[in-house]
């Protein structure tokens, strides 16, 4: 690790500030410690808004605002979030152990980084992530972990959160301030796909700031929700693969679907091909299986891989069909 | 070994074949296995309280004036040399005192080979050490950075520029299979196995199976990292170290910097788990040779990463069974041949070929294995060398036979059940194998399997149970020694230079030299971890209680002597030769007439003496020549498997041994329970990622070298005989390892009848259950 300074963000303002002159935002720390320590990040300066009062507001629409700086534990235990949208509080359960979530915070839970081995090994792999052009050992190495959708020649790494796979379903919005004012984007488009520049992984620009999360109101799809997440060891390992799935029916037929992938891709994985169609369909395994084929009709998978085609597929399915026979 | 070496042991077993047993050691069987007091109670350890208040010091913690930090650069390269090497930014770093490398380390000697004749020596390779710009293996540390603190160490490490003219490595094994060498012995058995035909009875065989059953790199994950802090003093050295190999390692160092003996002190007297991997490497000695360059003492702890480049692990395995039976299932033919990883300098032989030798009668054997020689870290012993992936194929093709045979598992071990060593012949001291089958089964639920695979469901799951024999053999290493010291008041202090890594070593033989002297446990102490102790040879093998126990049996053996001497005639025992009085009450009484008694503090007082002190030694094992001396246990596991993802619950596991005596229920349970664990992380998770192309390590950290969670751990029940083995010290037998063996057998049979699929592949990780 490169020495560096560490300062406390006195608020919002001074943070935003900080990290437009340059300065690294802190949170929890979980991971962003880790990349600096083993010199895949360098920092001159940490900011750190982990001190910050982080809040969970209810809007007037019925919706959610949620601080980055709110923390994991505490987002998955409020008793709104368990409510309204049960699958992000399973996802973020699923994820870590309870100390890390304990001080992981949503804004870094999103800026987190893939935990691709060669992505760390700095001084032994080689990785186009953190040093365009250098070249990609994970292709022909350990891709067990890797994507099977969206990934490029540049980089098969897959992003590794559980919770941003249920922002992504619950059509989460992330809430950024810069210099040049605050803007919003979905979190489905916040995380961008390797192509030729891997180590271009969101839309935040230098010098901003996400300041938060916000959730819709509540749709039955989301209400009606679950997260199941598969993976080698049954806690404290990240997904081979993972689903998030919502569903409302009406009259024996799909009203509203919603699918979200984890361990599949650079970023979490809308399947929005799937989720159309399912739309006025019976909510059978005949359905699911073939919607969830329309989405991975274009997946790619590796020499380590493979098997997470037909995971994914058995997986979704297996959500889908206890979500509609809850729903009965 | 040599064919000469070879050739000697065989010649010694022969010649112990004829001789009585009551000239061996263990000819007369230890009056403690059935006098117990303290033993086989449910002591406390006693080292328990200072590690829950953290007062316990391990060997990162000893603080020491004007200490050095150290961090390594490790090479990216598996094979070639140093061509360039830049270290001036990081001598300029804040903080830095010294940068080592090749150019400027003391000149020193190679590790002496660990092995079972040179009991002083530790090293797990035989290469020179920074002494030229070779590299041998990828991870070989380059340079060694000192600084004021960690931080500043690691970040100057950072800044050290190496450039390598690399040569063709081998770091392929299925290419290096093709020119493996095949030792003369693994171990001390002679490798080939060739006996009575078994390639024809195998052809001619009713039932046969035959498989090739692999098993993956695995690398060491204690809890404590490893560590040490050095000092020099006067030109003799201190080493605070985490070590299961105290005077082996004071040794080699001594050989290794050109020291005399006693001028090299190593404490050791806590160590955060041990599991083979807490010997001497390249860190303690690179520690020690910056620390005379510096003139300062030196601190190294060891990252996770350092200790995935430099502590070698378990070597990965391909091992082809073959098992032939009759129609009765009687067994007619073993065939075990396999590969294993070991370099060239390496020291340490991963001997899976020697676990069916022993354990099944069978008419006949056809086992050799091989060795694997690439551009690698040596590889090293990991709890259950041998037998834990020995164990793992031959139990699984027992379950595959017992399947083509239509019978039921244990009924398939219960007819090949070996009354005497099914090779040599040689009598058991104590074998109660079936026992312990009918133990875990009676407590797991046999009969609730069903012999059909993937019957039994539960949802998506599907339900199965599987069990599966460990083994490992009794060993008990000459030369450890141990004082007892009578005080004053009577009481007794043993000490010795055994190894404490948490298991128990002095708890129990507190137990021990209570029930040894006659004394309450709170009468006694004991004090190890330290070179200046008696010798001890290494806590390996699962070797150290009966050594020990040895030696304080022999001690007091020696200590009863001396009170006679020192008793004189003014006493209730005058005129008895010390073998017809015995230990009881504080002090010697005699066998014929329990009244005549006096303490040891009225032998010392009358005497005129402080305290009285005699030194014991576990002598030769001879044994372990003339008997067939291994202890077997009977796995169980039940679990389902998820249909829908291929992820494996394990719901139950069930240990049943036959390990001779249990000396302290509580320890060993935990003992058994620790490694039943171990064998579960082999079986589902376990795995070092070693990438082929360049011979590197990239699991180098916890969360990419899976061991199990506390969700992976079902309850486990731990169940024993308790039959005394005759020929051992307390009629007990080492229990640190065989909990490691057949677990992953018993989970991979259970997967089986889970799924009606045979995984032969380790780990069982879901993507092969899909």
């Amino acid at each position: 690790m490169t020495p560096l300074r560490y300062v406390r963000a006195a608020d919002k303002v001074d943070a935003l500030a900080r990290v437009s002159s340059g300065a690294r935002c802190l949170g929890g720390g979980t991971n962003l410690v880790d990349l600096l320590r083993q010199n895949v990040e360098q920092a001159s300066e940490l900011v750190d808004i982990s001190r910050l009062h982080g809040a969970i507001q209810e809007r007037d629409d019925g919706g959610l605002f949620i601080d980055a700086s709110v923390t994991n534990a505490a987002l998955a235990a409020h008793p709104l979030v368990r409510r309204r949208y049960p699958v992000l509080a399973r996802a973020l359960l699923a994820g870590a152990s309870a100390q890390i979530r304990n001080m992981a915070t949503v804004g870094g839970n999103i800026l987190q980084r893939t935990r691709c081995t060669y992505f760390y090994d700095v001084d032994g792999a080689r990785c186009n992530k953190r040093q365009p052009g250098a070249g990609c050992d994970a292709r022909e190495g350990f891709n067990r972990y890797h994507a099977i959708l969206g990934a490029s020649d540049q980089c098969v790494a897959t992003h590794p959160s559980d919770m941003c796979v249920a922002l992504a379903m619950l059509d989460a919005v992330v809430h950024l301030s810069g210099a040049s004012g605050d803007r919003s984007v979905p979190l489905a488009d916040f995380h961008v796909p390797p192509g030729a520049t891997p180590q271009v992984e969101t839309v935040l620009l230098p010098g901003e700031l996400i300041t938060g999360v916000e959730l819709p109101p509540p749709t039955d799809a989301m209400v009606r929700s679950d997260y199941r997440k598969v993976r080698d060891r049954s806690s404290y390992a990240f997904a081979l693969v993972s689903v998030a799935g919502g569903l409302a029916l009406a009259e024996g037929r799909v009203r509203e679907a919603r699918i979200a992938l984890g361990g599949v891709a650079a970023k979490p994985w809308r399947a929005r091909r799937a989720e159309a169609a399912l739309i006025g369909v019976a909510p059978q395994s005949d359905a699911f299986v073939a919607a969830i084929r329309e989405e991975l009709a274009d997946a790619r998978p590796l020499s380590g891989n493979g098997f997470k085609i037909g995971l994914v597929e058995r997986t979704v399915v297996a959500v889908l069909t206890a979500l509609a026979g809850a729903r009965a | 070994m040599t064919k000469l070496q070879n050739a000697i042991i065989g010649g010694v077993r022969a010649v112990l074949g004829q001789v009585p047993a009551s000239w061996l050691p263990g000819g007369t069987p230890d009056p403690l296995i059935d006098k117990r007091v303290a033993l086989g109670g449910q002591q406390s350890r006693i080292d328990g309280p200072d590690k829950v208040r953290g007062a316990a010091r391990f060997a990162a913690e000893v603080a020491m004036e004007d200490l050095l930090y150290a961090a390594f650069v490790h090479s990216t390269i598996a094979r070639g040399r140093i061509a360039d090497l830049d270290v001036s930014d990081a001598e300029a770093a804040p903080g830095v005192a010294l940068v080592m490398t090749y150019r400027n380390a003391p000149r020193i000697g190679v590790p002496p080979p660990i092995g079972l004749t040179n009991l002083k020596a530790a090293g797990n390779h035989t290469l020179p050490i920074m002494q030229d710009p070779e590299i041998h293996w990828n991870g070989q540390v380059v340079a060694v950075v000192l600084a004021e603190t960690r931080e500043q160490a690691d970040h100057a490490a950072s800044l050290v520029r190496v450039r390598y003219d690399a040569a063709p490595a081998r770091t392929r094994f299925e290419e290096g299979k093709a020119s493996a060498s095949t030792p003369e012995s693994i171990l001390v058995e002679r490798n080939r196995l060739d006996k009575g035909n078994a390639g024809q009875k195998f052809a001619q065989a009713a039932a046969k199976v035959d498989g090739v059953y692999t098993t993956p790199w695995e690398s060491h994950a204690p809890i404590e990292p490893h560590a040490a802090t050095v000092a020099w003093r006067d030109g003799k050295l201190i080493m605070h170290d985490a070590t299961q190999m105290i005077h082996a390692t004071a040794g080699s160092l001594a050989k290794i910097f050109g020291l005399k003996a006693e001028d090299v002190h190593v404490s050791s007297p806590y160590v955060g788990g041990g599991f083979g991997a807490k010997a001497l490497w390249d860190h303690q000695i690179l520690g020690v040779a910056a620390a005379k360059l510096a003139g300062r003492p030196v601190r190294v702890a060891l990252s996770r990463a350092s200790m995935h480049r430099l502590i070698g692990g378990r070597t990965r395995t391909e091992q082809r069974v073959a098992l032939a039976a009759d129609a009765d299932g009687k067994l007619t033919a073993l065939l075990h041949h396999g590969y294993g990883v070991k370099p060239r300098h390496s020291v340490c032989d991963e001997g899976f070929s020697l676990t069916g030798r022993s354990l099944y009668a069978c008419e006949s054997f056809d086992i050799v294995q091989h060795n694997v020689e690439l551009d690698l870290l040596a590889n090293s012993f990991m709890r259950g060398p041998g037998e834990t992936p020995g164990t793992f194929a031959i139990e699984c093709a027992m379950d595959e036979l017992a399947h083509a045979l239509g019978m039921d598992p244990i009924e398939l071990r219960r007819r090949n059940a070996a009354t005497r060593d099914p090779v040599s012949g040689a009598p058991h001291s104590q074998s109660a194998m079936m026992e312990a089958y009918d133990l875990g089964a009676a407590r797991i639920g046999w009969y609730r399997r069903s012999a059909e695979p993937g019957t039994h469901r539960d949802g998506e799951w599907r339900l199965g149970m599987g069990c599966a024999t460990g083994t490992f053999p009794f060993t008990r290493m000459p030369g450890t020694s141990a004082r007892i010291t009578l005080d004053a008041n009577g009481d007794a202090h043993v000490a010795s230079a055994a190894q404490e890594m948490g298991m128990g070593t002095a708890t129990v033989q507190r137990q021990h030299a209570a029930d040894r002297l006659g004394l309450p446990v709170d009468r006694v102490t004991v004090t190890i971890g330290d070179s200046r102790l008696p010798f001890a040879s290494f806590a390996g093998g699962s070797s150290q209680t009966a050594s020990l126990a040895a030696a304080i049996s022999a001690a007091s053996g020696k200590l009863a002597i001396q009170l006679m001497r020192l008793a004189g005639n003014d006493t209730p025992l005058a005129g008895l030769k010390p073998s017809e009085v015995e230990f009881a009450d504080g002090g010697l009484r005699s066998v014929e007439d329990p009244a005549r008694h006096e303490s040891f503090a009225s032998i010392l007082r009358r005497a005129g003496r402080g305290e009285l002190s005699a030194i014991g030694e576990s002598g030769a094992p001879l044994e372990v020549l003339k008997y067939s001396m291994h202890s077997t246990s009977a796995i169980f596991c039940e679990l389902r498997v998820s249909e829908v993802t291929g992820e494996i619950r394990v719901d139950r596991l069930v240990g049943a041994f036959d390990c001779g005596r249990i000396l302290n229920a509580k320890t060993a349970t935990s003992q058994f329970k620790g490694g039943m664990i171990m064998g579960l992380g082999m079986a589902l998770t376990e795995e070092t990622l070693l990438d082929e192309r360049t011979g590197r390590i990239m699991s180098t950290s916890l969360a990419d070298y899976h061991v199990p969670v506390h969700l992976d751990v079902p309850d486990i029940d731990v169940l024993w005989t308790d039959i005394p083995d005759p020929r051992t010290p307390l009629g007990a037998r080492g229990i640190g390892e065989i909990g490691t063996t057949g677990v992953a057998a018993a989970v991979a049979n259970a997967v089986f009848n889970a799924t009606g699929k045979r995984v032969r592949d380790l780990p069982l990780t879901l993507d092969k259950l899909l």
